[in-house]
């Protein structure tokens, strides 16, 4: 029987130290959308959404009140459209309405994002998935809940450079035509190297070709629990640090495990995996820093933070795995800049640099994520930083991805404000050599000898 | 039998569990095992009870009782008792 100290620990969990289900998402399949006729495939896509995603949100918070405990988003991700649109599509501006049909039927069903408006492009790019990266800029401007992706890279089939290079063009389209907002709409388009079919967590979650019908997954979080376990083993060895945080991971995954499997059971949808990741939000006492702080470091960024981040990453995975039957999606601790106070401090100390985070996604999933750069930042040097970490992936085999905002108009030392769970950063500083007769050479980077395992 | 968990959290006053079970008994929810502690002068209630009677469903129950919670000055949350299973029992 639950004894009542037990029941005080989930709860104080739950209430002081922001443990919370990040988010249920559930995957649809679109390609029994796919039609030739763009009105056709427009009307599909909406009345499949809205009628697969209708219990959506009234089930997640059936689930939220049951059981106590937050589930902070509801969302939808799609397979890629550039996959669904092609025969209908012939141009950037086709691709356009699409996301606005995406658009509203998020907004119908009441999601608070909607992940899918993607290409997948390791290799190559077909009309379509070019057609569709250029209309991204369009896109993330005129919608409010369409996110989007593109994969430019995979161990398998090494880095489409072609891809990088636009999207560093693309990124900065995107930035201008949401300058009103702070380039808002780059924090909603993710650049990928070998990304995962089943991530729940946006902007990069989209429903892979390698997916069923549809599928729920979910992503919990919970640093602050993870902060909190820690400060009690203050100065404890290695062994003990693990194993707390071991300890720590596997309660906050259960949860997770417990909310997917509820989901699936009310909405008739199959389970399909539980992301283990250390998600923050820029709420105080739910930052990731702080617990690379709690483990020793004066802030991220120090000496020690790439050891740290390593062990802290492994740690979870350890703990969540047995927690949970199918574990997936991207499954680490993030590492975003401006969703993260402990981050954000870090780099007003100037403690954490660009160059640092990019050691930092050696060792944990993702990436670059949600940093913001000076707006005068040059495309060819955003396609570098892309294909640097693109290539951090390709050769380590785990997925890495880039979320960077050019903010137009400001510069290093000034603050940009997403709002939400966006939250705000300081502008950082990038390295302003050239690199773009680099950039501008043509083709792909071959795949790593060690793809080659057959 | 699916159990339901209710926790009431808050300063220390007269006729808090009065006040829980006169609504668990109006909701026909049967009490199973009340355990309480003081700490600190804060008083600290678990309850297992069995809802499966209730003409209620959980979700109401839920917030009902966190409605009665703020009347009375203190924190009721009520939760199915599987979320305490699955973290702390493998």
């Amino acid at each position: 029987m639950i004894n009542i100290l037990e029941v005080n620990e989930t709860n104080k969990m739950i209430t002081q130290e922001n443990l919370d289900v990040r988010t249920i998402t559930l995957g649809i399949s679109l390609l029994d959308c796919a039609d030739d006729r763009l009105e056709e495939l427009n009307r599909k896509i909406y009345d499949k959404i809205t009628r697969a995603a209708e219990r959506l949100v009234s089930t997640g918070e059936e689930i939220e009140k049951e059981y106590g405990i937050p589930i902070v988003n509801k969302r939808i991700s799609i397979t890629p459209v550039s996959l669904v649109g092609g025969a209908a599509c012939s141009g950037p501006e086709d691709f356009v309405t699409v996301a606005h049909t995406l658009d509203r039927a998020a907004k119908e069903v009441g999601v608070n994002f909607l992940g899918g408006y993607s290409a997948l492009v390791s290799k190559g790019m077909t009309r379509a998935d070019e057609n569709l990266i250029r209309s991204i800029p369009q896109a993330l401007s005129e919608t409010s809940y369409v996110c989007s992706s593109v994969n430019v890279g995979s161990t398998k089939c090494g880095i489409d450079m072609d891809a990088v290079r636009l999207l560093g063009e693309i990124i900065l389209d995107t930035a201008n035509r949401t300058k009103e907002q702070d380039s808002l709409g780059c924090a909603k388009l993710v650049v990928f190297c070998n990304a995962p079919d089943d991530n729940p967590f946006m902007a990069g979650a989209f429903h892979g070709v390698t997916e069923g019908d549809a599928v729920i997954n979910v992503g919990v979080s919970g640093p602050g629990v993870v902060k909190h376990a820690l400060a009690q083993v203050r100065g404890a060895d290695f062994e003990t640090l693990c194993e707390t945080i071991k300890k720590t991971a596997f309660k906050v995954t259960r949860v997770g495990q417990l909310v997917a499997q509820e989901a699936s059971r009310r909405l008739g949808v199959p389970f399909g995996i539980v992301d283990l990741s250390l998600a923050p939000t820029p709420a105080i006492g739910d930052s990731v820093a702080d617990i690379l702080c709690e483990i020793g470091l004066e802030y991220a960024g120090a000496p020690g933070t790439t050891a740290a981040l390593a062990l802290l990453n492994d740690q979870v995975k350890k703990g969540g795995v047995m927690a949970s039957s199918y574990v997936g999606g991207l499954s680490g601790a993030f590492i975003p800049v401006s969703e993260d106070q402990g981050m954000i401090n870090a780099v007003l100390a100037n403690a954490l640099t660009l160059e640092k985070l990019e050691a930092m996604t050696c060792v944990c999933s993702v990436g670059l994520d949600m940093i913001a750069v000076p707006g005068d930042t040059k495309a060819s040097t955003l396609s570098g930083i892309i294909a640097d970490e693109m290539a951090i992936g390709m050769i380590n085999q785990k997925t890495t991805a880039v979320r960077i905002i050019p903010v137009i108009g400001k510069g290093v030392g000034e603050t940009v404000e997403f709002g939400g769970l966006l939250g705000y950063a300081p502008i950082m500083p990038v390295n302003p050599y050239s690199c773009e007769a680099f950039i501008s050479r043509k083709g792909r980077i071959p795949a790593p000898i060690h793809s080659f395992k057959n | 039998m699916k159990k339901t968990i209710i926790t009431v959290v808050g300063r220390d006053a007269v006729g808090i569990i009065a006040r829980v079970c006169t609504y668990l008994a109006e909701s026909q929810v049967n009490i199973l095992d009340i355990s309480q502690t003081i700490v600190q002068g804060y008083f600290n209630m678990m309850m297992i009870a069995d809802a499966g009677k209730s003409p209620k469903s959980n979700v109401q129950i839920a917030e009902e009782l966190d409605a009665l919670g703020k009347e009375i000055g203190v924190v009721i949350r009520c939760q199915h008792e599987d979320i305490f299973n699955m973290m702390h029992r493998i």
